[in-house]
């Protein structure tokens, strides 16, 4: 039977008791047969409530094992049995408080299971995000089929609206697609031929085909539900100490009940029926559910809140790392900067300029090249025919425009020297560490493009946040002292190591660890070393290129702004852990004494019916506290 | 009069709950059933976890089976935290669980609420 019909059976029995207590002492008011009637009433509410706890209890005590269960099983027979014995000695019977604690501990549980569905809402949310079927190129024709038979290599069509069923690469159109399901981002981001798409989200503007890259198990989403999966299985080194607890927890309260009740009785003259309710109480009140819950469901929500911002954290370790972290250290290439080299200044006429040197450098496979190509792409102008192209090694190209000579290179290039004005400028663009190059028609230099690889949009913003929370920036790179420093004042990083050889990376990790716990953040997959010495990864994915393996943390957007926030979301999901720890400890170790009468004197004492009213939601109180983590600030 | 037996038959069951959850026992242990490159085990899920350690083989591919018999609240979901596996077992039902056995080593397993512990042995 489920908790729910058992819940609903025993209070409409508990029902006709709770009327009676309260209109006895009004009206004078009794149940029809009183005694007899609440004995049976409460038969059915031992038989359907707490027959489950007693069968468990039981089969728990045959392997030397005792948990809650138990408890409720010996605090509720304790009461029935003492109660049978007192209704044929016609003395006083305590039925209702049987009845009342199952009715009570029951609709705990119940609340129990709603809010822990809750709690764990967010994996069936991310799975629910697959596409149900796909369009599939077959025999030339574009068909529908389930989403378990697409393959790799498949050819998929994508219209407006519709879900991308698996990883891929388009190989055809462009559209604007809605990444937020998976990767958090809440902007839709453009995308064409070449570029890959993620299984699950959602297409907005354009009709495309893509070829499947990944399916199954190997998708993008695939492994972040893995991981919040791991992730929320995974135990938080804090839960070590609360086992041990747990383990004598339930023994202890048994005799802690059975002292109070011979202090009682014993030494304190008191009735066998008082004592006998006191030491009830103190079994109904302990609660060791709560303890065990404080720490699955906080990592659970928080775990889960992550997911749905791109924020995956391995395990409940990193939350306890991430508690203390003091340096953030970061890779340059690829982390803090794009990692690809952009256009970022034009001197002299934009459009000619970039127009000749886009013309030259179109047949070329130069990294500069690129960036130039990318540059007058966007700007929308046209590239000339040229001819006599010539690629000069470590000087730049050659070839003829109309019948023109022109270049693209360095000075070497020039036959004369530049004049004092382009001289200024190159001097300038190169002191902030950028890669200039002449631009010239005609041997005679028309105007300079500055290459160089910028700082992602977020990245000032970033170390910002950071700074302002009290971690100190490191930078460790490959490249030259200048181009190191540059970037580092640029986004407003503390301090920089250059020349840095990618071995070499994790002896810097490991050294800065002398003055505190570190946090690497890299890009995952050259950077595994270091991102394993420190004391907490970050890795940092685009898309489908997680390394999903190599940190502690993984963030899925391509976002500096995540560091920061992924912090905050540990630290505060730890603290919650913290929290739902101390009350849990705070409620038995103030509840057991209370419950035993030990502040009688005081007139502060509490019936076995609110012992079970507390221990009902103790667990509830933990599980909401942990729900409370999906509106925490970040 | 009365008192004094209530005091010493009090005392008599302390001492009886200390040697009965405290004292040291031996564990159920058993080994995998060996097929054809897999194993399998049993383990019955009522107050506990019975056997309370499985023996598994290292590098073959494992099944835990669980036979959930008790329907205690306690028992609803299992948890290798080591293994990330976090599953709800079904009453009355055998749920098998597949385990890597890539790694040697021990591994504790608990109910949601980690009151119950269980083992499992990779050699």
């Amino acid at each position: 039977m489920s908790v729910k019909n058992r819940f609903i059976i025993s209070l409409l029995f508990s029902l006709p008791m709770l009327f009676e207590m309260v209109a006895h002492p009004l009206f004078g008011w009794e149940l029809p047969g009183h005694t007899y009637t609440m004995f049976a009433l409460t038969t059915v509410v031992m038989i359907v409530g707490a027959w489950p706890f007693i069968r468990t209890a039981m089969a728990a005590f045959r392997n030397h094992h005792a948990n809650m269960d138990t408890l409720i099983a010996i605090g509720t027979s304790t009461a029935y049995i003492y109660s049978i014995y007192a209704m044929l000695n016609h003395q006083q019977v305590f039925f209702e408080v049987a009845a009342f604690v199952i009715t009570f501990i029951l609709l705990g549980q119940l609340f129990e299971e709603m809010t822990k569905g809750r709690a764990n809402s967010a994996i069936e949310k991310l799975l629910g995000l697959q596409a149900k079927d796909a369009e599939v190129l077959r025999d030339g024709e574009y068909v529908s089929v389930l989403l378990a038979s697409v393959q790799p290599g498949d050819i998929l069509r994508v219209k407006p609206g519709q879900k991308i069923a698996v990883d891929g690469v388009i190989t055809e159109g462009s559209s604007t697609i809605d990444e937020a399901m998976v990767t958090g981002e809440s902007m839709p981001v453009a995308k064409k031929t070449g570029d890959a798409v993620i299984g699950s989200t959602i297409n907005k503007t354009g009709t495309f085909l893509f070829e499947a890259t990944k399916v199954g198990s190997d998708t993008l989403l695939a492994h972040i539900v893995e991981m919040v999966k791991k992730a929320q299985a995974s135990r938080a080194p804090i839960q070590k100490t609360v086992d041990t607890i747990s383990n004598i927890f339930v023994p202890t309260v048994l005799i802690l009940a059975i002292l109070t009740f011979v202090v009682w009785y014993v030494f304190l003259d008191a009735a066998a029926a008082t004592a006998l309710m006191y030491a009830v109480a103190v079994l109904i009140i302990a609660c060791p559910c709560a303890l065990g819950l404080a720490t699955p469901t906080a990592l659970m929500v928080g775990a889960g809140r992550g997911a749905k911002m791109g924020i995956l954290i391995k395990n409940g370790e990193v939350l306890e790392a991430a508690n203390d972290i003091q340096t953030v250290i970061f890779d340059k290439t690829g982390t803090i900067t794009l990692g690809k080299p952009v256009v970022t200044d034009v001197v002299g006429d934009e459009k000619a300029v970039l127009q000749l040197a886009a013309s030259l450098e179109h047949p070329s496979e130069h990294p500069l090249a690129t960036a130039i190509l990318d540059k007058v792409d966007q700007l929308g102008i046209k590239i000339q025919k040229v001819t006599k192209f010539r690629a000069v090694e470590g000087q730049g190209v050659t070839a003829e425009i109309d019948s023109v000579p022109a270049f693209v290179g360095n000075t070497t290039l020039l036959s004369g020297r530049l004049d004092t004005t382009l001289e200024k400028e190159m001097q300038r663009l190169q002191g902030e560490a950028k890669t200039v190059v002449i631009v010239g028609s005609n041997k005679k230099p028309i105007g300079l493009i500055a290459i160089q690889d910028t700082p992602k949009e977020t990245s000032a913003a970033a170390i910002t946040t950071l700074k302002k929370r009290g971690y100190r920036t490191v930078m460790i790179t490959g490249d030259n002292e200048r181009v190191a420093r540059a970037i580092a004042d640029l986004v407003g990083i503390d301090e920089v190591f250059a020349e840095v050889l990618p071995s070499d990376k994790a002896d810097h990790v490991t050294s800065l660890q002398s003055r505190g716990k570190v946090a690497f953040v890299g890009d995952g997959i050259n950077d595994a070393p270091a991102l394993a010495a420190a004391d907490l990864g970050i890795a940092m994915g685009s898309g489908t290129d997680i390394a999903i393996e190599s940190g502690g943390i993984v963030l899925v957007k391509n976002d500096l702004r995540d560091v920061a926030r992924a912090l905050t979301l540990s630290q505060k999901t730890f603290g919650r852990i913290k929290l739902n720890l101390f009350w849990a400890f705070i409620y038995n170790m103030l509840g057991i004494p209370i419950a035993a009468g030990a502040f009688a004197w005081a007139g502060l004492t509490l019936s076995p019916e609110l012992a079970g009213l507390a221990m009902a939601f103790s667990s509830v109180s933990v599980v909401s506290s942990s729900l409370l983590l999906n509106r925490a600030k970040l | 009069m009365d008192k004094v037996i209530i005091v010493i038959g009090a005392a008599a069951v302390v001492c009886f709950i200390l040697w009965w959850f405290f004292g040291k026992r031996k564990t159920t242990e058993m080994e995998a059933n060996m097929s054809d490159r897999s194993q399998e085990v049993t383990v019955t899920v009522k107050g506990g976890y019975t056997p309370n350690t499985v023996v598994l083989k290292q590098g073959v591919p494992a099944k835990i089976v669980f036979d959930r018999k008790d329907p205690s609240g306690c028992f609803n979901e299992v948890v290798f935290p080591d293994f990330g596996i976090h599953e709800t077992l079904p009453v009355n039902e055998l749920y098998p669980i597949k385990i890597d056995t890539s790694k040697p080593g021990e591994y504790q397993y608990a109910c949601g609420m980690n009151m119950f512990h269980g083992k499992v042995v990779i050699k």
